[in-house]
């Protein structure tokens, strides 16, 4: 019997254990038939042992890790339902953001997931594919605790019942449905870009840390709590969407062209997705941090400069289209805010006009622009709602082919005209909201003229039959929709919070 | 472009006027009136004539702002698909060449209510 102390493996050690039987040589069928999707982008590879998974964490430490976090959220999400944590919201109208990111964002965690499933399927080398089969397990972790997180809200307040359908449905959950389905119908080298770089890396940042300070802000531990929850995973795939980067730059000059293309479309398409997250926060929050503008400044300009610093001695350029995202920041959120207000008899979410204070806030955040350009517009909205006529813009939007937005931006240079722009392709005409959208058009116009674009859809499908039309999302009119001041959602909130503090019945 | 592919790749086009019953879309946007969150998308029929278009759905939907009841619709510069262009208000939409998906945008110098002062 052997009786000596077996040494304990070291991490190092341990994952090379643990792995080793991935890297298996095929023996009756080739490299290429069982990894078929590799080459077809035109990313050329050398040597896959090139990339390394810096954290070589071990699936047996992963679980061990995880459970541990999900143990102290769900500890967390219990003694917020528990003890009516949602009277202790700063308002109901916070809730407006929450609805927003349940319809809009957390299915497409459950995306990245089957996305990051495959990616790990595709990619040969043993590092990479432990990496993105963690990365896998975390998008589907980070899902299900959003869903759990919000879902204390859905048994109290209006607009929360239907999110997995309005994810295909819904005119503005399918802007970011659209930009997952992008990114899952590419190559995997792509798919790397346009989640593990851009929606990690660019998008994340500003997505979860400052709306995740919000929510702090706003008393909903709920969504503090998943937020922390991810955070720190989010450190891990940003590692990894930069070391698909830097892993293919390094492997043959021939892939900067391709990877600079890649960088530039996922950019933009990244930026006009994070406009809404700018309504949220200058204007859904009833208690805001920071600005839209501030948030931009810390983890676009300043992080982004970073960024590219650290990749231009691989030669890559900031994307192609940063000089007009920059100088769309002070409008957008202004431009969305009011783009949902006047359409919100079709949002599954409540939206109102600003109060006096919020005005004299937002003038203060964007001394260029919110006086000049926006409180005109909201003023007179104002009006209408005080005629008894409140302002319902009826007649739908035009979209644009590329991101899916209604066309609601503005010239760069001239935030008084509407940003028109189309292209004729094979007979067809189609409209965008930007250069930076009708230059990802032109690149693969067959990739985006077979989209499946909700308001044209109203009409080819339901002939406009409103009320089909919301039965079909799972919006119910008067309950889910309209302006918040009257809703049923202010009504119990007030309530039920009066009977919290005070002894009134 | 193309798309890389691994194989043969042509889609039809997903909205063409074939799907539409017999009707068809036309956008239109009034020039520096931003009140309007987006171009309008409007489902009309093409025997439509133009004055029915300008008088019906549009002269309803632009109500809300300030400027709306002082239009003179023969005043106004029209553009399509960004370049000038002159309707004829009883001509028929095919008849003025405003197809499936056309962009119809209209300019009224002078009236500009809730666009910044200089």
């Amino acid at each position: 019997m052997d009786t000596a102390a077996k040494k304990k493996l070291g991490l190092k050690e341990k994952y090379r254990l643990l792995t080793r039987d991935l890297g298996w040589t095929p023996s009756y069928r080739t490299h290429e038939e069982i990894h078929p999707y590799l080459t077809y982008e035109g990313i050329k590879i050398h040597d896959w042992d090139k990339w390394e998974d810096p954290f070589r964490l071990t699936m047996d430490s992963y679980w061990k890790y995880q459970a541990e976090k999900e143990r102290k959220f769900y500890a967390i999400i219990d003694a917020h339902a528990q003890s009516n944590g949602h009277l202790n919201l700063t308002d109901a109208r916070y809730l407006s953001a929450i609805k927003l990111f349940l319809q809009a964002i957390s299915p497409n965690e459950y995306c990245a997931h089957k996305g990051f499933a495959r990616a790990g399927r595709e990619f040969v080398g043993v590092g990479t594919q432990v990496a993105c089969q963690m990365q896998a397990l975390d998008e589907m972790r980070h899902a299900q605790t959003q869903i759990h997180a919000m879902s204390n809200y859905n048994r109290y307040y209006e607009g929360f019942h239907a999110f997995a359908q309005q994810r295909d449905r819904i005119w503005y959950a399918t802007v970011p449905r659209s930009f997952f389905d992008d990114a899952m119908t590419a190559g995997p080298f792509e798919f790397m870009i346009a989640i593990g770089f851009s929606f990690e890396y660019v998008l994340t940042n500003l997505l979860f840390v400052p709306f995740m300070s919000g929510a702090a802000y706003n008393g909903d531990l709920a969504t503090v709590t998943f937020g922390f929850s991810a955070q720190s995973d989010e450190a891990r795939h940003m590692t990894l969407g930069l070391e698909c980067i830097k892993f293919m730059l390094e492997q043959d000059p021939d892939n900067l062209p391709i990877v600079q293309g890649w960088i530039d479309k996922w950019f933009w398409r990244g930026i006009r997705i994070l406009g809404l997250v700018g309504a949220m926060m200058d204007y859904m929050l009833p208690k805001r941090v920071m600005s839209w503008r501030e948030a931009w400044n810390i983890y676009g300009v300043e992080n982004g400069n970073a960024l590219f610093r650290d990749l231009a001695r691989y030669g890559i350029k900031p994307p192609k289209h940063w000089e007009d995202a920059e100088k769309s920041i002070d409008h957008v959120p202004h431009q969305f805010m009011l783009a949902l207000y006047q359409w919100n008899f079709g949002t599954a979410f409540h939206t109102w006009i600003p109060s006096d204070d919020d005005f004299d806030w937002l003038s203060k955040k964007y001394p260029d622009t919110f006086d000049r350009y926006y409180r005109p517009r909201w003023e007179h909205v104002k009006k209408l709602a005080a005629a008894g006529t409140p302002f319902k813009n009826v007649g739908l939007a035009r979209l644009c082919q590329c991101c899916q937005l209604p066309c609601i931006f503005t010239e760069p240079d001239d935030p008084t005209l509407t940003c028109h722009r189309e292209v004729v392709y094979r007979g067809e005409t189609y409209h965008f909201c930007s250069d930076g959208c009708q230059h990802i058009f032109e690149n693969e116009p067959e990739k985006y003229i077979q989209a499946w674009m909700p308001m044209p859809a109203l009409f080819r499908e339901m002939q406009g039959n409103i009320p089909q039309w919301m039965d079909w999302v799972g919006m119910v009119d008067g309950k889910d929709n309209h302006d918040y001041v009257g809703s049923q959602d202010e009504k119990n909130f007030n309530q039920w919070r009066a009977m919290a503090a005070s002894n009134s019945l | 472009m193309a798309v890389k592919s691994t194989k043969q790749y042509v889609f039809d086009h997903q909205d063409a006027v074939e799907g539409f019953h017999g009707n068809q879309l036309v956008y239109a946007s009034w020039d520096r009136h931003l009140l309007f969150a987006a171009p309008f998308l409007l489902y009309v029929s093409p025997s439509m004539t133009f004055r029915e278009l300008v008088e019906g759905p549009l002269t309803a939907l632009i109500q809300p702002d300030p400027d709306a009841s002082q239009v003179k619709w023969d005043e106004v510069k029209w553009l399509k698909a960004n370049q000038p262009f002159t309707p004829d208000f009883d001509a028929t939409l095919a008849g003025n060449g405003i197809h499936h998906k056309a962009m119809l945008r209209f300019d009224t110098p002078g009236l500009n209510s809730l666009a910044p002062k200089a």
